[in-house]
């Protein structure tokens, strides 16, 4: 390697800037957004740095309009990614299920606000939990990450395309409106000193391809157009070769797959983030910038004498049911504060099957949980 | 016929089981032909045209021609197309549409698609009608006319596409029958090879689902009234607006040299490149040396990718 190994970089940032960072060290090179707060720096600053590395940024008419764009820039070959928030996310539903039928990598950022409806524009809020795993449509697997701070704004959005590459599966990153506003400072590292995935390319003579054949991965190996490979991308249900079917056993063949390929690599996408929970009677299960305000109550907790644990979940979908399940069972009670009315709560309840006791602290007026609220209440379990 | 017979085989997927999923008399495979012979007289490699089509009758069109196809999700096919330009600006991106996908659905993709200027290709078979769903009233379906949601009459007024297209900024504008299908060969071609958002309206018949309900005959008779209903724009130039009324012009309607999109994000690139140089931003060249690397690499696993 001849390229000179200079060290990463200290940098101050907002946590959606610190997005756009992950994005260009990732590769990715087309942008196509709708400006929306809480979201919208991501659009600002994509307009400026992409074009400086040849890279691809347009404001589309809307949110739909711009998962389109995002598809059939992926499907030219570029790594690509838009941003936006509640209303946004929603509009964007449709094309998020052709992204997952068709196997087109891309990863979507929602950076989480107030609902429903247009709600609490400039609130923070984790309302978009269940809608992030089956807002599209029709029965799909899907990858769901949850952003903290920023320095995981800019590592998880790298592993995002990562995992969007390696899976062909469009990836959400579930930001929020404190982590996206939030400026501290990161460590930048080096492109070099970076894991970055690509998608797998066919390497066979155009007339062996079979677009969508199964193998060993459950992923097909993916040909931009224009290469020789010329083939069928459609939103139907397709056989091997692309083309729509309504044959019994080509269905069940696809839609297994669609499934088998997220699931047998679960190990691979499930992470969480465990602290104290060796010797913890409670813990607390949290994510997004909640689970800031959870790290700080239970160090708090510990001081008092409490033997409390924290449990981050940063793969919110597939849920990381391997990893959590064995410390529900460890536990007397577990607490999940979430800025909602409970839909992270109600996965790990119903992952916990009624064995161990589950409380809930849920927050829906705009503002954030604190440290002190769930203090209290670890206090009082 | 022999033509004919080389142009099937080089441009009909072999390995798509037809038929095709259309009505005998459908306006659709008329349209199909002149979409090869137009693409086959532009000289482009079937590897360097995509094919995006919508949801409906026309939306089918892709999975028959050996190109790069992509089937979209109703009305967004402009947008997915905008997308795969941008990326590769080198392919030919063709976008086939319906009245129903370009004008109600995605009506708003179109005129944006059309004020960018962009360059693409688009396509809309303009049959008055949502064929596939059985016939319900569409943006372009007439006032009066009876659909399977306007059974007392329609009372909804039509879109004229092709003056929507002019009005919204697009390159080049135009319209044919299936009924003219030389014309529509030559139209075809010419937004082909038009830089910027060239725009063919094809008015077709659908005497299934529009016909039927509207006592205006079978396929040949509803071919019978385009041919009296269409003006040649020279012609329809010279004549009192009054004997215009309930026909349309066919031909070139607008052909104008405007600013192409890609040509003008090449001057954004450039601007970018020289503030990036004037505020420092040395990771710009990591960020592309690093791509380089990647592209490099990539090249080299593609040999041992487990497959």
């Amino acid at each position: 390697m001849t390229a000179k190994r200079s060290p990463g970089r200290q940098v101050l940032l907002q946590g959606n800037e610190a997005i756009v960072e992950g994005a260009l060290a990732a590769g990715c090179r087309f942008f196509a957004g709708y400006p929306i707060t809480p979201a919208t720096e991501i659009s600002e600053v994509m307009s400026y740095r992409l074009p400086a590395v040849d890279g691809t940024f347009i404001q589309m008419e809307d949110e739909i309009a711009s998962l389109g764009a995002v598809i059939g820039a992926s499907l030219a070959g570029s790594k690509s990614m838009t941003a936006t928030s509640g209303p946004g996310f929603s509009l964007m539903q449709e094309n998020l299920g052709f992204a997952c039928i068709a196997e087109v990598p891309c990863v979507v950022v929602n950076v989480m606000r107030g609902g429903p409806s247009t709600g609490l524009p400039t609130n923070v809020s984790q309302g978009d939990v269940m809608q992030s795993r089956w807002g599209t449509h029709g029965d799909h697997p899907i990858i769901v990450l949850a952003a903290s701070t920023t320095q995981d704004c800019f590592s998880l959005t790298v592993r995002a395309f990562n995992l969007s590459e390696k899976y062909r599966t469009p990836v959400i990153l579930l930001a929020d409106e404190v982590v996206a506003h939030t400026r501290e400072k990161i460590y930048l590292p080096h492109p070099e000193e970076m894991e970055v995935i690509d998608r797998i390319r066919p390497n066979m003579p155009p007339d062996w391809y079979i677009p969508y054949e199964d193998n060993s991965r459950g992923v097909p190996p993916m040909s931009p157009f224009g290469e020789g490979y010329r083939y069928h991308v459609t939103g139907l249900v397709h056989d091997v070769r692309g083309f729509p079917t309504q044959r019994s056993e080509e269905i069940v063949g696809f839609m297994n797959r669609l499934f088998r390929k997220i699931n047998q690599n679960f190990f691979d996408i499930q992470q969480i983030n465990e602290e104290m929970t060796e010797d913890a009677e409670v813990i607390v299960i949290a994510y997004g910038s909640v689970s800031r305000s959870a790290r700080r109550a239970v160090r708090e907790a510990r001081e008092r004498g409490i033997k409390a644990g924290l449990v981050q979940l940063i793969s919110l979908w597939p849920f990381p049911r391997q990893a959590v399940e064995p410390i529900l069972r460890q536990v007397r009670a577990v607490l999940v504060p979430e800025l909602n009315m409970g839909q992270m709560s109600r996965e790990i309840k119903r992952v916990n099957q009624g064995q161990t006791r589950i409380e809930t602290l849920n927050r829906i007026d705009g503002g954030l949980i604190g440290p002190s609220e769930i203090l209290t209440r670890l206090l009082r379990m | 016929m022999a033509e004919a017979t080389k142009l099937i085989h080089k441009y009909l997927r072999h390995d798509k089981k037809f038929p095709h999923v259309w009505c005998p008399g459908c306006g659709n495979g008329i349209l199909l032909g002149s979409l090869i012979r137009g693409i086959d007289r532009t000289g482009i490699e079937k590897d360097d045209i995509v094919i995006v089509s919508g949801i409906g009758c026309s939306g089918r069109l892709s999975v028959y021609v050996d190109f790069n196809t992509l089937h979209t999700t109703h009305g967004r096919a402009l947008t997915f197309a905008t997308g795969i330009k941008l990326a590769n600006p080198k392919l030919n991106v063709i976008v086939i549409m319906g009245d129903g996908d370009a004008t109600a659905i995605g009506g708003n993709h179109f005129i944006h698609a059309a004020r960018r200027n962009l360059d693409l290709t688009a396509i809309v078979v303009n049959n008055n009608i949502y064929g596939m769903t059985g016939g319900q009233y569409s943006p372009t379906t007439p006032y009066g006319a009876m659909a399977a949601t306007a059974l007392y009459g329609n009372i909804e007024h039509a879109f004229s596409i092709a003056e929507l297209a002019v009005m919204a900024g697009a390159g080049m504008v135009s319209r044919g029958t299936v009924y003219h299908a030389a014309m529509l060969d030559d139209l075809i071609e010419k937004a082909i090879l038009r830089r910027g958002f060239a725009v063919v309206e094809v008015m077709s018949h659908c005497h299934i689902q529009y016909g039927r309900r509207n006592q205006m005959g079978d396929a040949v008779e509803m071919l019978r009234l385009q041919k009296e209903a269409a003006v040649r724009a020279e012609k329809a130039a010279q004549m009192p607006a009054e004997e215009m009324m309930g026909r349309y012009t066919i031909g070139v309607l607008a052909d104008r040299e405007l600013p192409v999109y890609t040509e003008e994000y090449e001057k954004v690139r450039k601007s970018a490149k020289e503030m990036m140089q004037l505020v420092g931003k040395a990771e710009s060249g990591d960020l592309k040396a690093a791509d380089k690397r990647r592209k490099r690499e990539a090249a080299g696993e593609a040999d041992n990718a487990e497959i």
